[in-house]
């Protein structure tokens, strides 16, 4: 047993861990640069949201330690059993939770709140995981497609349900896992172009995006071989391409609440509202562009620390390091979550087991996710959807939900030699 | 084989992370290091520029007397946004509003921004202030900036002294140191002396936080500038004798100035109707203006500057100097009069005749001037009437007559004495001759002038032919920076002749028109006047310098539609010269009459 031990922390990888505790420290110092308050000096200080980090950072490197000495197969074996229990309190919070800021996503227990829209994301990628490690997974096969997207579907639709839209696109992160398991290529470059699609039928009007449609499709029936099959697909997809720059026109202006569409208007920059819908964003920019090439020096900032930025030390954290550390800072920090990101695929690639690359893939697409859309939004590259900055933003659940995420990829990675 | 193949999408799946990192730092890069104008935003953002109110000078008289001081009023602003959960109706009781009186000032405040202060009640009281005070914690969003007023201890000299007000926008348009709400000088000393009383606005930058509260100063307040109070003002007013002037005017319409020979300083400057200063500040100011604009007597009327007076027998003098001047009057010079059946003018005197210059001035002789004014138009030196006339016009303004004499105070009028082309309009050129301006001979006709033109004219008589450009204020701060400002002008005739004239104005004061209201071994130099006006009585007037060697004052009365100059103007003069020189009157029942004559 006490072999066995010494084994985990000497075949833990430190570059990860060392990453992900860096992340963690500066995400705490910056917290507390955003709400600085003269009146509460101590970082300790638990009446704030810094002094109350500490305590999410301690429980966290716990849980960390607890998944370390857990036995690896514990996660395998009991993947699905996880996902059940994450699934069941999805529900409940449906049922019993109480609503912050218009989410009803949260059980409040004592002072905390607790969010259990966080844990869904290990767990999934434990069950997304456990399936495709599982015997006789063909990607192409029909059965092995749809599964998966059911065990990404409920948790989703849940959180949606719970009206947290942000949590809910999460899942579609997966799509990398997937792609690394063999999904055709063709499926990211058809994800790219509902993206694009959809943002220049909303920026330009359908109509030109049409006709672009039908040029692109006019050289690809000039070049391409023109048998039959590829005519009747390259028909297929023009009508597929049509149907859906209307149904996004469509939704755009029937579906959508005004707020919502405001907001995406803001975004692409067909409106200003800076007082309204762009308000967030525009602050945003504000504080992060104030910086500079050094920044404004730590806990100098004036508009986070004074609140111009809204949810400053949650969504908004990088306005922080925007504002203070200026762009070397904010230079240091995507690099770190590069490394972090490259370091988990790299480890990922390592793995003998098929459940533990998976595995890996799933964390570093969700860090992923999240990385690009936080810090986007922030800069205005991205619609402002509610995600937290993964180890940065203030909040126990999700620092928790992190640090489970990541610490049972260590200990899986940890543990690569043992199962074979 | 296959897995191989798919292990190599590692590479696409990081390329895609790299893409979105590279991304990331072109568009930080373009935020932060290229793009200034966020650095701007968040200073706007956070900056609240506060506009620290300086306190006006304050303004003595010659004496060191206290005419003009400040007292602190405080105006309540309000930032409605963050106006919540306050008990209106106490507020209310505090500020002695209505409730709909709140409303509408809380809409008008909002209107203008929810974010930014707004006046929301202008000058609350010391008192008021003292019991808000106690409760402002009570009413988030409300809070005072402290004002200054003007206030005046003794209420008089209100027309020299002006009035402040609130600027208004075309101002704020030509000069970029007035904002909205900013006091300035509106009218007398307060304007003409504004930049030197106003002072210099200071700026504390604050920092804000979102909710617009305060968080503490820029930097330790390295950019904060302190307002600079105004600088202080030592008027050239004697204001003892300015008092007793007032009440010498009181129930009289008209003006008296009285100025110190030898340095061109005002000692007196007033102007009747007039009212007490303390009307015009604060709150109660544009309800009180509108009152004192309508009053038929005109009390806002400064007459001392802007009532234009024909002067009369005053000016009789002045054709003498001329005359004189010209060689066409000798002190030898002897007239006949024929009393009341003289022509072209009568004569309302009784006196000897034939008489020479001193007798005629002594008892203000109409014929003897006609002549007088007749030998100058006709002048055979020159060409004609006409070049006649240019010159004597020009005698008569080097003696500070129908011009601006350029005083310290604004709104100034000029009088007038008519140019020859006037004449050459209504007559046709060549077809006027002495005759037809007889009028101007004694001092009646197109001839205008003010009661300070009046009162410089005594100066001119007194230092025998110049004056100092005349003013009111002696020192600024604690600098003499005035000396030297105001130019002695000297008139065109020759001094020697001044001595002649004098010597005739001394007559009137002992022997002549003035001989009743002598002062007590005081030797007066004066000249009455009885000005016809079309309008109504006669104006009486009287101007005079004393004493006769070594003259300290020299001063102007007009009294509006009172009768002869010797009634009511010569009196109060002569008073104002015993009040000045012997520091108080003995002629009390002469004092009490003028005090206690109501002619309106």
């Amino acid at each position: 047993m006490a072999r066995e031990r010494n084994n985990v922390f000497s075949n833990i990888d430190w570059t990860l861990t060392i990453l992900y505790l860096v992340l963690v420290l500066m995400g705490w110092l910056n917290i507390y640069a955003a709400v600085y308050n003269e009146d509460h000096k101590s970082i300790f200080d638990i009446s704030q949201s810094y002094g109350r980090q500490v305590v999410w950072i301690a429980t966290s490197l716990f849980l960390g330690l607890v998944i370390l000495l857990t036995d690896a197969r514990f996660f395998s074996t009991f993947a699905y059993v996880i996902y059940g229990l994450v699934i069941v309190s999805l529900v409940a919070v449906l049922v019993a939770g109480s609503e912050v800021s218009g989410s009803k996503s949260w059980f409040q227990i004592g002072g905390f709140g607790l969010q259990p829209a966080e844990f869904g994301k290990f767990a999934t990628n434990l069950a997304i995981a456990r399936f495709f490690s599982g015997q006789h997974v063909n990607i192409r096969e029909f059965r092995t497609r749809i599964i998966p997207l059911v065990l990404l579907g409920i948790p989703a639709l849940l959180i949606l349900l719970q009206n947290d839209t942000g949590s809910a696109l999460v899942y579609s992160s997966f799509i990398l896992v997937l792609y690394r398991l063999g999904l055709s290529g063709n499926f990211l470059l058809a994800g790219v172009f509902v993206v694009f699609a959809a943002l220049s039928t909303l920026m330009a009007g359908p109509l030109y995006v049409m006709i672009l449609l039908g040029v692109l499709a006019g050289l690809l029936f000039a070049f391409m071989k023109r048998n039959r099959r590829n005519i009747l697909n390259l028909a297929g997809l023009l009508l597929l391409g049509i149907g859906f720059i209307y149904s996004v026109e469509y939704a755009f202006e029937k579906v959508l609440e005004p707020h919502q569409k405001t907001r995406i208007n803001v975004l692409l920059g067909k409106e200003q509202d800076l007082r309204g819908a762009g308000y967030n964003v525009n602050q945003s920019k504000i504080a992060i562009g104030s910086g500079g090439f050094f920044g404004k020096g730590y806990l100098n900032g004036t508009q986070t620390k004074y609140n111009f930025v809204p949810e400053q030390s949650t969504d908004f954290i990088f306005c922080t390091v925007g504002e203070e550390w200026g762009f070397l800072g904010s230079m240091v920090v995507i690099a770190l979550f590069l490394a972090l990101l490259i370091r988990i695929v790299n480890l990922a690639e390592r793995q003998r087991s098929d459940f533990s690359r998976i595995y890996g893939y799933g964390v570093a697409a969700v860090l992923f996710f999240h990385f690009m859309v936080n810090i986007g939004m922030t800069i205005g590259l991205v619609p402002v959807i509610g995600i937290p900055l993964p180890f940065f933003s203030y909040g126990g659940s999700s620092l928790w939900a992190f640090t489970i995420l990541v610490f049972i990829f260590i200990k899986q990675d940890a543990n690569r030699n043992a199962l074979l | 084989m296959a897995n191989r193949s798919l292990a190599s999408r590692r590479q696409t799946i990081i390329a895609i992370f790299v893409a979105v990192g590279l991304i990331f730092l072109g568009r930080l890069f373009y935020l932060q290091v290229i793009d200034d104008s966020y650095e701007l935003s968040a200073n706007n953002n956070v900056l609240r520029y506060v506009t620290q109110y300086p306190a006006r000078g304050l303004i003595y008289d010659r004496k060191g007397e206290l005419l003009v001081y400040n007292e602190a009023v405080y105006d309540l602003m309000v930032i409605p946004r963050q106006v919540k959960d306050i008990d209106t109706a106490e507020f209310c009781l505090l500020l002695g509003i209505s409730h709909e009186g709140f409303v509408t000032r809380m809409k008008k405040a909002r209107e203008y921004s929810r974010f930014k202060p707004s006046l929301f009640e202008k000058q609350i009281s010391k008192e008021t202030f003292g019991y808000l005070e106690e409760k402002m914690y009570r009413f988030p969003g409300f809070f005072v900036q402290p004002r200054t007023l003007r206030k005046y201890p003794r209420p008089m000299a209100a027309h020299l002294l002006g009035y402040v007000g609130e600027v208004n926008q075309s101002v704020i348009d030509k000069d970029p140191y007035y904002k909205s709400g900013d006091y300035i000088g509106i009218s007398g000393i307060e304007k003409s002396y504004e930049e030197i009383l106003r002072g210099k606005k200071g700026i504390k930058i604050r920092m804000v936080d979102v909710h617009n509260r305060e968080v503490g100063s820029f930097q330790d307040g390295l950019y904060d500038t302190l307002a600079v109070m105004g600088s202080d003002l030592h008027l050239t007013i004697d204001g003892a004798l300015q008092e007793y002037g007032e009440q010498l005017m009181q129930g009289k319409m008209g003006s008296v100035v009285a100025i110190e020979p030898s340095s061109g300083e005002i000692l007196a400057f007033l102007s009747s109707p007039t009212y007490d200063p303390n009307l015009l500040v604060g709150r109660v100011r544009s309800k009180n203006f509108s009152m004192l604009n309508q009053d038929p007597v005109k009390p806002l009327l400064n007459r001392a500057m802007m009532g234009q007076y024909p002067p009369g027998s005053t000016f009789k003098m002045v054709n003498d100097l001329v005359g004189l001047q010209e060689g066409v009057l000798g002190t030898r010079t002897h007239y006949s009069c024929q009393g009341p059946g003289s022509s072209p003018i009568r004569c309302t005197h009784n006196h000897q005749s034939p008489l020479d210059v001193y007798v005629a001035i002594q008892q203000s002789c109409n014929p003897f001037h006609w002549h007088v004014y007749r030998s100058i138009l006709n002048n055979p030196a020159r060409k004609n009437v006409r070049e006649n006339y240019v010159a004597w016009r020009q005698h008569v303004m080097s003696m500070g007559f129908g011009h601006k004499l350029g005083t310290d105070l604004q709104y100034e009028l000029s009088g007038s004495v008519p140019e020859a082309a006037r004449f050459d309009a209504i007559y046709g050129k060549g077809r006027w001759n002495a005759m037809t301006v007889r009028s101007l001979s004694i001092g009646q006709g197109e001839i205008l002038v003010t009661p300070l033109q009046l009162a410089n004219s005594a100066v001119v008589m007194a230092n025998r032919g110049y004056y100092y450009v005349p003013h009111v204020v002696r020192t600024v701060g604690e600098k003499d920076t005035q000396r030297g400002r105001f130019k002695k002008v000297v008139s065109s005739i020759d001094p020697k002749h001044y001595e002649v004239v004098v010597e005739g104005m001394r007559q009137v004061a002992t022997m002549g028109t003035a001989r009743w209201y002598q002062v007590e071994d005081i030797t007066m130099c004066g000249k009455t006047g009885t000005a016809e006006n079309p309008h109504g009585k006669d104006h009486s007037l009287f101007m005079a310098f004393a004493p006769a060697d070594n003259p300290v004052i020299a001063i102007g009365v007009i009294v509006e539609n009172s009768g002869f100059g010797s009634t009511w103007a010569l009196p109060i003069a002569s008073l104002m010269i015993e009040k000045y020189i012997k520091g108080e009157v003995r002629r009390k029942d002469i004092e009490d009459r003028m005090m206690n004559g109501k002619l309106f």
